[in-house]
């Protein structure tokens, strides 16, 4: 028998979605999928990212392959232009006819776009594809003053973008006298307004735009009580409206004011066609949010697979982080007293407001509001999703048990099976517990893989890792993240306590909080934690320094030594370079430029180096720190004293940042770099942390990484000042020294952040934790305290000889080592 | 019955405080480079050969010492490439092909001799 054929039109997130599910749960259709963008159905949700870094590939929803692989004939930038409902005939753009047995409308929807004079002019965008985004980043480079039409959820989102986009005044113009009218509520709105004021934002209530000035390209905006904003760049995002105009052409019905009239099994007034996602219209309403639009299609999927699964509307809580500021509305937001009763709690310092609303009786949660802390929100949505009974002191909800020894977690565990987690994938509770009973999942990434559940909003991440936790106590298997057999603590809690205890020594910190005679594993650790703290000379206790920093040089191959003096930003004086050159010859050393752009000299005997290194200092050197977990070098480009492109001193600043941070221990090695313009020639962005100038300051990035699996650093802030700079730089390494694993790389540690780059903008740059003073004062702690360890070396006999091969020859050197010429230097034979 | 008796010969090699505390330094005895480990926080001290078996690099006196297992087995950790060896009897503990040779070692009046077996 003939496979029926199903064509899609539209290759959106919610079209992509049924493609996926229907193949995973049928094979039994010839799917063709017709869509009018040029690229593969990419992440909407996430689009704001573009200019945080991700690249449209990243934000695809699947390989260009999958579609392929999965027997599906793909048809892009070739949009569906005519129904022929009597033949069961579609026609696309480029004239190719097919006959469908059934056809789904996934065709979601437009921008809407008011009907204001000067609409038309140049520099007017809307928000919506990837390609809009491309045309507004071209336009930007020049635009000094942004603004964005409308205050709800798109249009925050959009103001966002404005914001990445390097345009420090933007402004947003709402009609309505609160943003985000449809989500939250007057009170919550004023939090929001205040803390969006703190990141820049300018906002505009009850606006109402009569003109869009400009000659050819807009200059300014026209309002109805006749005052001007003069901006240079405009983004409309008043709201969308569905595509529904293939749907009106072939006689479908559609709904008044747009929108594909369907059913509960989705089906339009013809029943061979489908309709979901945002242009689809249910019982008067459009689901303009991507969960409603999931749901639809595994509603239709269930349709053609003689499932009976019917759709009855959708619950519209969200919670999102708006540049930076959680919010969330859930359940009955809206409804007041005497209706229900209302809780209210609000922080005006901290900007953070929760309402909720409970039932009159007090027995059942309704719906509320958050805005700036909205951690509470999963289990509260949980709790009006499944009728729990509220607890006697409902208050504790947003405030937290104070006092009670209930942990936080115990509410999970406590949600029926069939509790929805991921709303988004459809995944309930029962399923996410079985996959760790069952199939030992206990990761994420592993749940991600094995249920789909987090891979959508993510939103429901936090709650899944809970489960997965909770589970594994419950089946008592918990794991903990420890640093070794000798120590029951990750780094970050043994971090802390060495800290209260004011410990300074190994073998103290081993007696207090460890067993056994420690290892290779934790007594670098605590070195670094030592170093972290207390910054004094590592070769005191050398013994618990790794291979390289127990003899302050890089260990090398036949058990020579190299020998790297610091160069701040790659910048050297003739004479310096003379001195580098006379000790490496007088030391037989092997010179090679490194990728930091320094000098490395090869080849030393453990018993040279005090030598080598009294003449460097002499000459006024430094030790570069290269064997350390430590700042290695902050490469810079030649930056505007040289270059015709530069905009700032990329090299004064690269040494002063160099040599504010030289010496400093942490969990691993540190790079930076400094670049005078875009052009990028220092690599920055491969760096834990890089600096690019901007036309108005720099722009700083973290968390880039080179080496086995390069990563681009991510932007944490825009149009900085020195200063500010140099602040959030103190404490974003102050908080990675505090916080990170052993071992891992800055890249690493915000790839398991949770919360990732947002929650790490939001300590650093907001001060979220309350905790940058401390950072601060530390970072400053640390830069007082530095010392060239060569130098105190050099200056104390005791320690200069430990610097021998044999304690019972202390004059001669290993006769293992040996050397062989290479390209007229000496290389190590073995 | 045959009664075998070794003989050791105890040959000074260097004095304690040659060694740093909870670590280890290499001395050369009879053109054998041997190394020292001062377990301070045991109170012992162990010798062993300065070359690694791995890649054959005359590094295991630079290594950190420490403990592992219920029974806290002494150990050392190559610098290079971390592998571990008994301290007590030789036998690499992170490799089963390797092994390193032992001496016999005492500290007397802050001097440290080395065994051989004659």
């Amino acid at each position: 028998m003939k496979k029926p054929t199903i064509i899609v039109v539209g290759n959106g997130m919610v079209g992509y979605k049924f493609c996926e599910k229907l193949v995973t749960r049928s094979s039994d259709f010839n799917i063709i999928v017709f869509g009018e963008e040029p690229r593969h159905a990419y992440d909407r949700v996430h689009l704001s990212e573009y200019f945080n870094g991700k690249s449209a590939d990243d934000l695809s929803l699947s390989a260009f392959s999958w579609y392929e692989e999965n027997g599906i004939k793909l048809h892009l930038g070739d949009p569906i232009q005519e129904i022929n409902r009597l033949d069961k005939t579609v026609h696309s753009l480029a004239g190719i006819t097919f006959k469908y047995d059934y056809l789904l409308l996934a065709t979601g929807s437009a921008p809407f776009v008011p009907n204001i004079p000067g609409v038309e002019k140049d520099g007017v965008f809307v928000y919506r594809t990837i390609e809009d985004l491309e045309l507004m980043k071209s336009y930007a480079s020049t635009v000094k003053t942004g603004a964005v039409m409308g205050g709800g959820l798109l249009g925050l989102e959009a103001a966002k973008a404005l914001m990445d986009l390097g345009i420090t005044n933007t402004h947003v113009i709402e009609f309505a006298p609160r943003l985000m009218p449809r989500q939250i509520d007057s009170a919550g709105s004023i939090m929001l307004q205040s803390k969006l004021k703190e990141l820049g934002l300018t906002i505009h209530l009850n606006k109402s735009t009569s003109h869009i000035g400009g000659e050819h390209k807009i200059d300014a905006l026209h309002f109805n009580d006749e005052s001007v904003l003069a901006i240079d760049m405009l983004v409309i995002s008043a709201g969308i409206r569905p595509r529904d105009e293939l749907a009106k052409l072939s006689g479908l019905q559609v709904g008044t004011r747009g929108g594909i009239m369907v059913n509960e099994k989705m089906q339009t007034s013809d029943e061979d066609i489908y309709a979901i996602g945002e242009c689809a219209l249910y019982e008067g309403m459009i689901y303009g949010l991507v969960a409603p639009g999931y749901e639809m299609a595994d509603i239709v999927v269930n349709q053609l697979t003689n499932g009976s699964k019917m759709f009855y509307g959708y619950d519209m809580s969200t919670k999102l982080k708006l540049i930076g500021v959680d919010v969330a509305s859930f359940g009955d937001a809206f409804i007041t007293e005497p209706d229900c009763r209302t809780i209210v709690f609000e922080d005006t310092h901290k900007g953070v407001y929760k309402r909720i609303n409970i039932s009159t009786d007090g027995k059942q949660l309704l719906g509320g509001i958050l805005i700036g802390d909205a951690d509470a929100y999963n289990m509260l949505l949980q709790t009006v999703n499944n009728k729990i009974v509220l607890p006697p002191n409902p208050e504790d909800l947003i405030l937290g048990s104070r006092g009670g020894a209930e942990s936080e977690g115990a509410g999970v565990m406590s949600l029926p099976d069939e509790a929805l987690i991921c709303s988004c994938e459809a995944v309930n509770k029962g399923a996410i517990c079985a996959s760790v009973t069952d199939l030992g999942i206990t990761t994420i990434d592993g749940m991600k893989k094995c249920t789909k559940a987090g891979t959508g909003c993510g939103g429901c991440v936090p709650l899944v890792k809970d489960l997965i936790a909770g589970t594994m106590k419950a089946n008592g298997q918990y794991i903990k993240n420890i640093i070794c057999e000798h120590f029951d603590y990750s780094r970050q809690e043994l971090f802390d306590l060495v800290k209260i205890g004011q410990i300074k020594n190994y073998d103290v910190v081993l007696d207090h909080f460890g067993k056994g005679d420690g290892c290779e594993v934790c007594k670098p650790v605590v070195a670094s934690i030592l170093s972290g703290l207390w910054n004094e000379l590592i070769v005191k206790q050398d013994t618990i320094q790794d291979s390289n920093d127990r003899f302050l040089a890089n260990i090398q191959k036949g058990g020579s030594y190299s020998v790297v003096p610091r160069i701040p930003g790659g910048e050297i004086t003739p004479d310096k370079l003379i001195v580098i050159g006379t000790v490496a010859k007088k030391y037989k050393l092997y010179t090679k430029i490194t990728g930091g752009q320094r000098i490395d000299m090869f080849g030393a005997h453990v018993n040279d180096l005090p030598a080598i290194w009294e003449e460097l200092i002499e000459a006024g050197f430094e030790s570069g720190h290269a064997y350390g977990k430590s700042l290695r070098t902050v490469k810079s480009c030649v930056g505007s004293t040289w270059c015709r492109f530069g905009l700032h001193d990329s090299v004064t600043f690269a040494i002063e940042i160099e040599e504010r941070y030289k010496g400093i221990r942490s969990p691993h090695k540190l790079k930076g770099g400094v670049s005078g313009c875009v052009r990028e020639c220092a690599e920055a962005q491969a760096k834990d942390f890089g600096i690019i100038a901007t036309e108005k300051g720099w722009n700083l990035y973290v968390c880039g990484n080179g080496g086995s699996k390069p990563q681009h650093a991510q932007l944490l802030a825009t149009d900085i000042d020195n200063n500010t700079l140099i602040k959030y730089l103190d404490r974003f390494l102050m908080f990675y020294i505090k916080t990170a694993d052993p071992l891992t790389r800055t890249a690493t540690w915000l790839n398991k952040m949770d919360g990732g780059m947002s929650y790490l903008k939001n300590v650093v740059v907001n001060d979220s934790l309350g905790i940058c003073t401390q950072l601060e004062e530390e970072m400053q702690t640390l830069i007082n305290t530095y010392h060239c360890e060569w130098k105190e070396v050099i200056d104390s006999p005791a320690l200069r000889k430990r610097f021998t091969h044999f304690v019972n020859a202390p004059e001669e050197k290993d006769p293992a080592m040996q050397f062989e010429t290479m390209r007229e230097q000496l290389k190590a034979k073995w | 019955m045959e009664i075998t008796t070794t003989q050791i010969d105890w040959i000074l090699a260097c004095y304690t405080d040659d060694v740093p505390v909870n670590g280890g330094a290499c001395v050369k005895l009879k053109d054998e480079q041997i190394a020292i480990f001062n377990f301070t926080r045991r109170g012992e001290w162990y010798a062993t050969q300065n070359l690694c078996p791995h890649k054959q690099q005359m590094v295991l006196s630079r290594g950190m010492i420490g403990s592992t297992g219920e029974n806290c087995e002494p150990k050392v950790a190559c610098p290079f490439h971390k592998n571990t060896f008994s301290l007590s009897n030789g036998n690499c503990l992170t490799n089963d092909e390797l092994f390193i040779k032992t001496y016999p070692v005492k500290a007397i009046d802050g001097k440290i001799y080395i065994g051989f077996n004659h």
